[in-house]
């Protein structure tokens, strides 16, 4: 896999992960042929298409449109589970999960995409375990959450 | 001084309900300088908040490269909230083009030593996301460490962050070598599934690897068993299939051990035709688990009966309602298409209905796979299906379709008339898509079928009446109607219904080509040659054509007024030669590829070209030529890459011509000829020549020095010219102390005109 782009209906992008070194203008581009040629493809169109040497497979979930560039080798139906493995991630995460939750807490977006996928791979093939593990970071964030919201409260008295 | 900090997510708000970009430029503008100012601050507890601010302002596509350093020392941070946002916007804004990555190797290698598991882990995924082939080297002990000691959840990272380091590195596949084939017996399917992902990477980089590695299909096919047969397993089902992610890499990682090995394919063939024919394939799941399965099948080596089996299943993805599953099936049997020609003929009706499907990505696979199945016995059928969809298809396969459709049509022709109908039919159809060598190659096509002549200016001149906008058909049918015309005329043809035609209604179609501004400039040069090569082929409007090339001698496109300007000469002085020139044309041989001007002249030492000669008629005619070749006219500038006797000078009854031969690649010997119909002698004739200065120059002595009166003599001189620099383009320029002449230009090495 070479990257994974999480764009709305608009065309505004909500998460990217690059999983090979690109420019930032390589990267630029990309965002803007995937955005374009995603939103111009007809509501019950086959979800696979050919973008130079990748394949992009992407699938819409309500007003979310998630999109992977994969390599010629891959399995392009295997990406489509992939992608719904991230979602049911995320939903099970953020409990009926919405864009919103994604523009506003896209940290966590990423932390969970980081137990799920590494290296354009997949890390770990059981939602149970990374629900678990993100679960457990989580925690041990908490620990020390309490500390720095009194930092904060004491910065803004001064 | 205190700057006042939105938290996250009221930055957040504020950008979005910001009205116009100038607002949202405001408001991240003024949050970027407060963040800058804390960044410069010491730690103050709320470091991570404003790294996060300005990695959600990155994402908006702000610059953020202020934000690196701040990365770095995050990552050193002892509290875990600080590194984990740290190594996050480590993997956002540096990569490793950036300096600033490798400072944090050292934290990396630290935290990879970490007693805490999660720490550990944020470290090995960004050395996995960005790790640049430097850090890889420093640190990839470490990972060989963890590959074999740690727990569960460490090591199928650490496996992952291998595959990056040997992708980075690829000599150090060979230190990962062992620990991959150990993590192949462990339990958790995290691990395993690491483990194959590496292997896989491995074998794929090193053929030796490959090699040692196929001792383990028997423990690959095991656990595949294991898969397929155990019974429900909550922690990794997916809609009744288990672990598919797991099933479908090792079903990769077996495909490249046994391609080209009997030995592993044997191993492996019961387990495929047991996992084809138990997958279930009511869901995406199981039909990706069958994909990838059938994949290997037709990969590797084996038997026939598993082959068939993997193409029935391709046949059966064909008819699945589920486009996804038409369209990876094409894309299949595509790879197929040469090796099981036969198998998937037997699909051929069902791929061609693919062709009239909504969907853009399926019609292009169709289209790839049909045009591969058309062979000898259904060209007339396929032929059918592909025109019709060219009269429909997207604009943006036009052209690969017409190309397809030339392509078949070429090699599978049942008869001619067959042959030029289709192509006069796609460029009906899409005339503006096809290639420019379509032109040239249908002109010789018609030229060399001479019993359709007839049949073929027909349906052209109708096609004209109807449609002067397709470029490419409007040429074609110039040329014919030029050729042809008298055909036309004649009001009588076998195989199609003769029109009735008179001379000016011919006329008046060339007319309307010419005075359209549809019509290209290529296109008006057609139209105007065409109308010429009438004059020679009716008998009553020679009158009309001559007015009309006379018109266009004061045309502003250059080209059209010196096409009009020598053929107003051929009526005028040359008329004697006009019917020979204009003649037909004799069939045309066929090009090899490249030649764009026309046919190459067969090397021969000299030769002169006069009017009237075939070669000068040829390249009159020739469609393929831009620039008609100029007729020899005394011109202050002669341009001539063809040998012939040129007239340089020609004034106050002095003539001097020059002649060429060609005695080498390189060498050419000019002959100047002077002569001198006047009453008097002239005395003290003397030329002399210039070159460029890569071309050596070496002049005879002259016969003589007077020219004598009434011709009675010529004066020679010979010059020999040299080229071994190969110039293309060489100038005799001749001085004489009496005459002004003019610079003459010759192109060596030009074999095509």
């Amino acid at each position: 896999m070479r990257f994974m782009l999480l764009f709305s209906r608009q065309g505004k992008l909500r998460l990217q992960k690059w999983f090979t070194s690109m420019s930032d203008r390589e990267k630029k581009k990309i965002i803007r042929d995937m955005t374009t040629m995603v939103l111009a493809r007809q509501p019950r169109s086959c979800n696979f298409m050919q973008w130079k040497d990748l394949k992009i497979v992407y699938k819409r979930y309500a007003s979310l449109y998630f999109c992977l560039g994969v390599e010629s080798q891959e399995n392009e139906l295997l990406a489509l589970e992939i992608i719904h493995r991230y979602v049911e991630l995320l939903d099970k995460y953020f409990g009926n999960v919405c864009e919103l939750d994604i523009i506003f807490n896209f940290e966590k977006a990423y932390f969970i995409l980081d137990e799920f996928l590494m290296g354009g791979e997949v890390q770990e093939t059981s939602k149970q375990i990374v629900n678990r593990s993100i679960e457990a970071s989580d925690m041990l964030q908490e620990v020390r959450f309490t500390d720095m919201h009194q930092t904060l409260q004491d910065d803004r008295l001064e | 001084m205190t700057v006042t900090l939105l938290p996250l997510q009221e930055m957040i708000r504020a950008i979005r309900s910001a009205r116009t970009q100038c607002e949202e430029r405001g408001v991240i503008q003024r949050e970027c300088a407060a963040i800058r100012a804390q960044f410069r601050q010491a730690d103050n507890g709320g470091r991570s908040h404003n790294l996060a601010k300005l990695l959600y302002v990155h994402m908006l596509g702000y610059p953020a490269h202020f934000g690196q350093m701040e990365c770095v020392r995050m990552i050193a941070s002892p509290r875990y909230s600080e590194k984990r946002v740290g190594y996050l916007g480590a993997m956002m804004l540096l990569d490793e083009k950036q300096d600033a990555s490798l400072l944090i190797t050292n934290s990396i290698k630290n935290d990879l030593s970490n007693s805490n598991q999660y720490i550990q882990s944020l470290a090995l995924c960004t050395l996995a996301c960005m790790g640049s082939a430097e850090m890889c080297r420093d640190l990839a002990p470490e990972i060989d460490r963890l590959l074999r000691a740690s727990n569960s959840y460490i090591k199928k990272k650490a496996a992952l962050c291998a595959v990056h380091i040997v992708r980075k590195v690829h000599d150090l596949g060979e230190l990962f070598t062992k620990a991959a084939r150990s993590l192949l017996t462990e339990k958790n399917h995290g691990v395993v599934h690491g483990a194959v992902v590496l292997i896989t990477e491995l074998c794929e980089r090193n053929s030796e690897t490959l090699e040692r590695f196929r001792k383990t299909v028997p423990d690959l096919v095991q656990i595949m068993k294991g898969l397929v047969i155990s019974g429900y397993s909550p922690d990794h089902d997916v809609a009744g299939i288990s672990d598919p992610f797991l099933q479908v890499r090792i079903l990769r990682l077996l495909r490249i051990l046994g391609r080209n090995n009997e030995g592993a394919s044997d191993a492996m063939n019961d387990l495929l035709a047991q996992v084809a024919t138990n997958t279930d394939s009511t869901k995406t799941v199981g039909n990706a688990v069958l994909y990838e399965t059938v994949l290997t099948v037709l990969d590797i080596k084996s038997e026939s009966g598993l082959r068939v089996l993997a193409v029935n299943i391709l046949g059966r993805f064909l008819l699945n309602n589920d486009r996804n599953i038409r369209y990876i099936a094409m894309t299949s049997l595509q790879k197929i298409v040469g090796t099981d020609h036969n198998a998937v003929q037997r699909h051929r009706g069902t791929i061609v209905d693919c062709l009239k499907d909504q969907d853009a990505s399926v019609k292009r696979r169709a289209l790839d796979l049909s045009l591969a199945l058309v062979s000898a016995s259904n060209i007339r059928s396929m032929m059918k299906e592909l025109l019709s969809f060219l009269s429909s298809c997207p604009p943006e396969l036009r052209s690969q379709t017409a190309s397809g459709i030339f392509n078949a049509a070429e090699r599978y022709a049942p008869s001619q008339r067959w042959h030029i109908d289709t192509i006069l039919h796609v460029l009906t159809t899409a005339g503006g898509d096809v290639r420019d060598e379509t032109v040239p190659n249908l002109i010789q096509l018609i030229t060399n079928t001479s019993e359709l002549h007839c049949y073929t200016v027909h349906k052209l001149y109708r096609a004209l009446l109807s449609d002067i906008s397709q470029q490419p058909l409007v040429q074609v049918a110039c040329w014919c109607i030029g050729e042809y015309g008298d055909l036309l005329l004649r009001g009588e043809c076998q195989e199609t219904e003769p029109v009735q035609v008179t001379e000016d209604d011919v006329l008046d179609v060339l007319e309307t080509v010419l005075q359209s501004h549809m019509s290209f400039p290529s296109t008006r040069g057609f139209a105007l040659t065409a109308t010429m090569k009438l004059s020679t082929r009716i008998t009553e409007n020679v009158d009309r054509i001559r007015s009309i090339v006379s018109i266009y001698g004061s045309c502003i496109d250059v080209e059209l007024q010196q096409r009009a300007v020598e053929y107003n000469a051929l009526f005028k002085k040359y008329d004697h030669m006009r019917a020979a020139v204009l003649e037909r044309m004799p069939v045309i041989e066929k090009n090899s590829q490249g030649h764009i001007n026309g046919e190459t002249i067969k090397e021969s030492q000299t030769v002169k070209v006069k009017p009237g000669d075939l070669l000068f008629k040829r390249l009159m005619h020739s469609p393929w030529l831009n620039t008609d070749l100029k007729l020899m006219q005394p011109s202050t500038l002669s341009v001539f890459s063809v040998v012939a006797t040129v007239t340089v000078y020609e004034k106050d009854g002095v003539t001097v011509t020059l002649s060429c031969e060609k005695q080498s690649d390189s060498g050419l010997t000019v002959t100047l000829t002077a002569s001198n119909s006047t009453e008097s002698d002239i005395r003290g004739f003397t030329l002399q020549a210039a070159v460029p200065k890569s071309v050596q120059l070496h002049m005879k002595a002259p016969s003589g020095d007077s020219l004598p009166a009434r011709g009675a003599a010529k004066v020679t001189q010979m010059v020999v010219l040299n080229n071994p620099n190969k110039v293309q383009l060489a100038y005799l320029q001749l001085v004489s102390e009496v005459f002004d002449l003019s610079p003459i230009f010759y192109s060596f090495g030009s074999q095509n005109i």
